[in-house]
This record gives C-alpha cells, sequence and structure tokens, in this order.
C-alpha cells in the first residue's frame, strides 16, 4: 500500500481536483439570478423553457447519467484518465459559460448555456466516484475512512470558495462594472484553477489496486451490466442507496442549502448575515467530516451515518423552530417606526409611476426590520391597494450572532456525520473491478436526485392547506427516518466487500 | 430479526407503488392550478416523474430482495 507521504500527495491531488469541480458546479447556481438576466430572457418562452431545463436537468438527470457514462469508463481504462477527462470536462465548460455573449448579441446563447450547463452536470457524475475510489483504492484498509473524509470536505469547501471569490469580485468592482462584465470572472477564474490541478493529477500513478487488476487483465469488460445485470451486485446498489446515501443526500442538502434557503426567505434575514454566519458555521465544521471519518475506521461506518441521520429526524423542527423564533418580530417589542415614501421610477413608455414605500422599525433588542412595498400608481388610482411587490429584511443585533451560527453549526455537524463515512462506506460495498460503476449510481441519485429536490418539495408542502413555515422538513424528515429503518434492519456494520 | 428484514419488504413494495401515484396526483393539482413558480410548471414535473419512475422501480426491487430474503446474513 501507498506511503504515508504518499497517500498524502494523492489525496491532495484528488481533493484539488474535487474542489474545482464542487466550485464550477456552485458558481452557476449562485449567479443564477445574473445569468437568467443575460441569456435567459424571461419575455421569451423558449428561453425561459430552457432555464428551467438548466436549472433542473443538469442536477437530476444529467448527474446520474455521468456517474454511468464515467463510471463505466473508470471501470475499463482505470481512475486516473477518467476523472482527469472528468476535471478538463467541468473546468473547459464552466470557462466557456464566462465567453458567452449574451443573449442581446447572441440569440443561440441560452442553448450553449443549456449545453455547457449539461456537461456539467455530466462531468459532476463521473469526478466524486474517481476521487473517492482512487483515495480508497491508494489507503491502507483500517485508514480508509480518514483519508476518503478529505474528499468528503470538497463539497462544502467547494461552495466556500464560490462565496468568497464572487463576493471578492462583487467588492472589488463596482455594482455596474460586476453586472456588465465582472460576473465573468468567477468563470474565467476556473480554467486557472483546472489547469493547476491537471497538472498536478497528470504526475499521479493509476491507482495500485486498479492497476493490479489490469496487469492480470481481470478488469471488467462491460461494468454496467456487471454492476446492475447481476443480482448479486444490484442489491448491493439497491442497498447503498436506499439504506444510506437516499438519507444522506436529503440531510446534506437541508443543512448546507435548504438552511440558507429558509433564513434568507421564510426568516427574512438579511443576506450578508445569513451568508457570513452560514459561512463561518460551515468553516467550524468541516473538520468533523475528516473527524467522523476516522472514527467510522475506529467503531463502523454503519453507526455514524445512523447517528447522524436520527439526529437529523428528531431536531430538524426544533432547530429551525428555534432560527424562526429568534428572528420572528412578533416576538420582539416595537421602539420606533419610521415610514418614507418614495415616487421615482418613472415606467417603460407611459407616464405611470412607481411609488416606493419603505417602512423601518426598530425593536428593543435592535433588530430592525425594514419593509418595502412598491405600488403601481395607475393601479392604486383604481382602488386596488396590492402591493405589486413587497420585500421584508430583517437585521439582527450582533448578540444574536453566536446563537445562529452555533444552530447552524448543529445542522452542519449532522452533515458531517453521514457524510465524513459516506466514501469509505461505498468503496468497501463494491468489488474493485466494477467499483467506480457501482458506487457512483447510488451517490448520485441519493444526491442529485433526493437531496436536489429538498428545495422543490419543501415548497410544494409549504404551499399545502394547513402547511406553516415548518411543513417543508417533513420531506428530509421523512426520507431520512426511511432510510434510516432500511440501514438499521439491513445494513451490517462491517459490510467490506473489498477484493 | 430475518423475519422483520422479510416482511418490511412488503412496506417497501407498497411505499414504492404509492410514492409513484401520491407524485402523479400532485404533479395533475398543481400544474391544473397555473401560477408562477416552479411548482406549476410542467417541465419540473415531466423531469422528476422521468427520473422518478425508474427509482421507485428500484425501491419496489429492493423490497422483493428483501422479500425473498436476498438480505439475510
Amino acid at each position: 500500500m501507498q506511503s504515508e507521504k504518499g497517500i498524502w500527495k494523492v489525496i491532495a491531488a484528488s481533493s484539488v481536483g474535487t474542489l474545482i469541480e464542487w466550485y464550477d458546479f456552485y458558481i452557476f447556481g449562485s449567479l443564477a439570478i445574473i445569468i437568467s438576466e443575460k441569456f435567459f430572457p424571461p419575455e421569451n418562452t423558449t428561453t425561459a423553457f430552457l432555464a428551467t431545463l438548466a436549472t433542473f436537468a443538469a442536477g437530476f438527470i444529467v448527474r446520474p447519467f455521468g456517474a454511468l457514462f464515467f463510471g463505466r469508463l473508470g471501470d475499463m481504462i482505470g481512475r486516473k484518465y477518467t476523472f482527469l477527462l472528468t476535471l478538463i470536462i467541468m473546468g473547459g465548460s464552466t470557462f466557456l459559460i464566462g465567453c458567452i455573449p449574451s443573449y442581446q448579441t447572441f440569440h443561440f446563447a441560452p442553448y450553449v448555456i443549456l449545453f455547457l450547463r449539461l456537461l456539467q452536470g455530466l462531468a459532476l457524475g463521473g469526478e466524486y466516484g474517481g476521487a473517492a475510489t482512487y483515495v480508497a483504492e491508494h489507503a491502507p484498509e483500517h485508514k480508509r475512512g480518514y483519508y476518503t473524509s478529505w474528499i468528503q470536505t470538497t463539497a462544502t469547501l467547494g461552495l466556500l470558495v464560490s462565496l468568497v471569490v464572487i463576493i471578492t469580485t462583487q467588492n472589488s468592482l463596482s455594482k455596474e462594472d460586476f453586472n456588465n462584465w465582472g460576473w465573468r470572472l468567477p468563470f474565467l477564474l476556473s480554467i486557472v484553477l483546472v489547469l493547476v490541478s491537471i497538472i498536478i493529477r497528470l504526475k499521479m500513478k493509476e491507482s495500485p489496486l486498479f492497476a493490479k487488476l489490469k496487469t492480470e487483465g481481470k478488469t471488467s469488460i462491460n461494468p454496467i451490466k456487471e454492476s446492475f445485470g447481476k443480482r448479486q451486485n444490484l442489491k448491493l446498489v439497491l442497498l447503498a442507496l436506499f439504506g444510506a446515501t437516499m438519507g444522506q443526500g436529503v440531510i446534506w442538502y437541508t443543512g448546507q442549502f435548504y438552511t440558507q434557503t429558509f433564513l434568507l426567505k421564510t426568516c427574512n434575514l438579511n443576506a450578508i448575515q445569513t451568508n457570513t454566519w452560514l459561512g463561518v458555521a460551515l468553516i467550524l465544521a468541516t473538520p468533523f467530516f475528516i473527524f467522523f471519518g476516522w472514527l467510522s475506521d475506529k467503531i463502523g461506518r454503519k453507526i455514524i451515518l445512523l447517528t447522524g441521520m436520527l439526529l437529523a429526524v428528531f431536531l430538524y423542527r426544533p432547530i429551525f423552530s428555534e432560527l424562526f423564533s429568534i428572528t420572528n418580530t412578533k416576538n420582539k417589542q416595537e421602539v420606533s417606526t419610521n415610514i418614507h415614501i418614495s415616487k421615482t421610477v418613472v415606467l417603460n413608455n407611459s407616464a405611470d409611476s412607481l411609488i416606493t414605500k419603505t417602512t423601518t422599525t426598530n425593536f428593543t433588542d435592535n433588530t430592525v426590520l425594514v419593509e418595502t412595498e412598491k405600488y403601481v400608481e395607475s393601479v392604486v388610482k383604481t382602488g386596488n391597494n396590492q402591493p405589486k411587490e413587497s420585500k421584508k429584511i430583517i437585521t439582527l443585533d450582533s448578540h444574536y450572532k453566536w446563537k445562529i451560527i452555533g444552530l447552524i453549526f448543529i445542522l452542519v455537524f449532522f452533515v458531517t456525520m453521514v457524510y465524513g463515512p459516506i466514501a469509505a462506506f461505498l468503496v468497501e460495498l463494491f468489488p474493485t473491478k466494477i467499483r467506480y460503476t457501482s458506487m457512483s449510481l447510488p451517490y448520485h441519485i441519493g444526491n442529485g436526485v433526493f437531496g436536489g429536490l429538498v428545495p422543490f418539495i419543501a415548497t410544494l408542502i409549504t404551499v399545502m392547506p394547513g402547511s406553516n413555515y415548518l411543513s417543508g422538513l417533513w420531506y428530509p424528515i421523512g426520507i431520512g427516518l426511511i432510510c434510516f429503518i432500511i440501514g438499521l434492519v439491513y445494513l451490517s456494520n462491517n459490510q467490506v466487500k473489498n477484493s | 430479526m430475518q423475519k422483520i428484514k422479510k416482511y418490511l419488504g412488503i412496506v417497501w413494495i407498497i411505499l414504492a407503488i404509492l410514492s409513484v401515484i401520491i407524485l402523479i396526483i400532485t404533479a395533475i393539482e398543481n400544474i391544473a392550478s397555473k401560477g408562477g413558480a416552479d411548482i406549476h410548471n410542467p417541465i419540473p414535473w415531466i423531469i422528476i416523474i422521468t427520473i422518478y419512475l425508474p427509482i421507485a422501480f428500484g425501491f419496489a426491487l429492493f423490497g422483493y430482495y428483501a422479500f425473498k430474503e436476498e438480505y439475510h446474513v
């Protein structure tokens, strides 16, 4: 097996590349609003349709297909060249998104963006399984959880890096420059990061276990058929999906993304406080991915995975309820209210104007609530007092900072419990010759489909009659509970099929 | 424990079938009640149902394997 010094090179080469892939995938999501303005004008129904496809298809359909396509390749030609290819596809697509002229000058732009976004999803589907397999096959058996857990930190760190790059670019440029051309910089930067990572990865050798199989002529000729056509392996793929990755996916997505949406949209907390506090909680919790990976080598993967799921199932509602309660102005005592009305914006092609009413309320605990309502003057004159737009932004006093960070930290802590040991768990479930294919599919269905559906299903539940601000949590709670029961009953704590 | 594993298999098969029925009914209801949100847009529903059908089949198959005692250790 690999020497201690050699394994760190393997981990660094794999982790940096995977981190860059996550970064590439996230910046599209983080800059979705500006991308939609530049490439998908909403007044055009075709482009709106393409925008929906870009959002939904990349996460749901393409990632599992990427897992199958690149997994097959990785089990046939090797891990090293396959996950090098996924990196090139991801980096190239991201860079090209930053180069495409906007819809105003190039009407095919929405189609090209959709194509590039699908390529991103495809590449992401192939990357993770390759990196996890590559590291695991270099690591000694008793330290697999610890070494693969470094790969597990990359999804969180990729999100952080994307936020830091975007915020730095925004702060370095004027708002106008950022909207005109500055938003392209995070995409263009990707090519530099990818080139560095490719140079590092090119210097790495093939995984020793795969190289041995290849020398002996024992690699799989048809990994997809062997993975899903043989009952002995298919039943393990199904067990991995329904007994582990399905629950892990919803908990991962709820902890890292739904929390952000909940604070911004349900609690109306201001974006700077939300993103900064979430960022701090992510940084504080990230070492626990490694801790739980390490711990899983000592006490087993199953117990940590299932404990994380169970804690999430029981504690989601109290934690989200507390977050809501802290930001709920109905629980606070008003000190003063200031109303400001302006009539400044003239609507296009008419003498009509937009009336903006801004109400600022201060509370005894230094919380400030700013409510902005916009009315169209001509509509108001007809007696309709419904605002065209209505927005609330709450800014909390800094003494709430650590309480909110603490609550988010607990949510991300559950993520580290279920996500830290999952790579080692999946790798050990399948034999070397079909490992890349077999582990990639349940991982990407669990995370891409079950996890990716969290915002959609949560929104769906909250608009149902009788629902409240916590009802959206029934989806991750329900999926987490089913997965916990399946894992508890069917998974073994030392389900090692390493060959 | 082996009996629990076996008979829970039936539960998973029923859940798989029920989840597809609920998903399709919910999709029809939400698409019919028009609005600007994603949940009223047929495209996400078509994508979700298309991708979920094989997953539900997999869940039912998992239940079948469990019932057939394939997961007995």
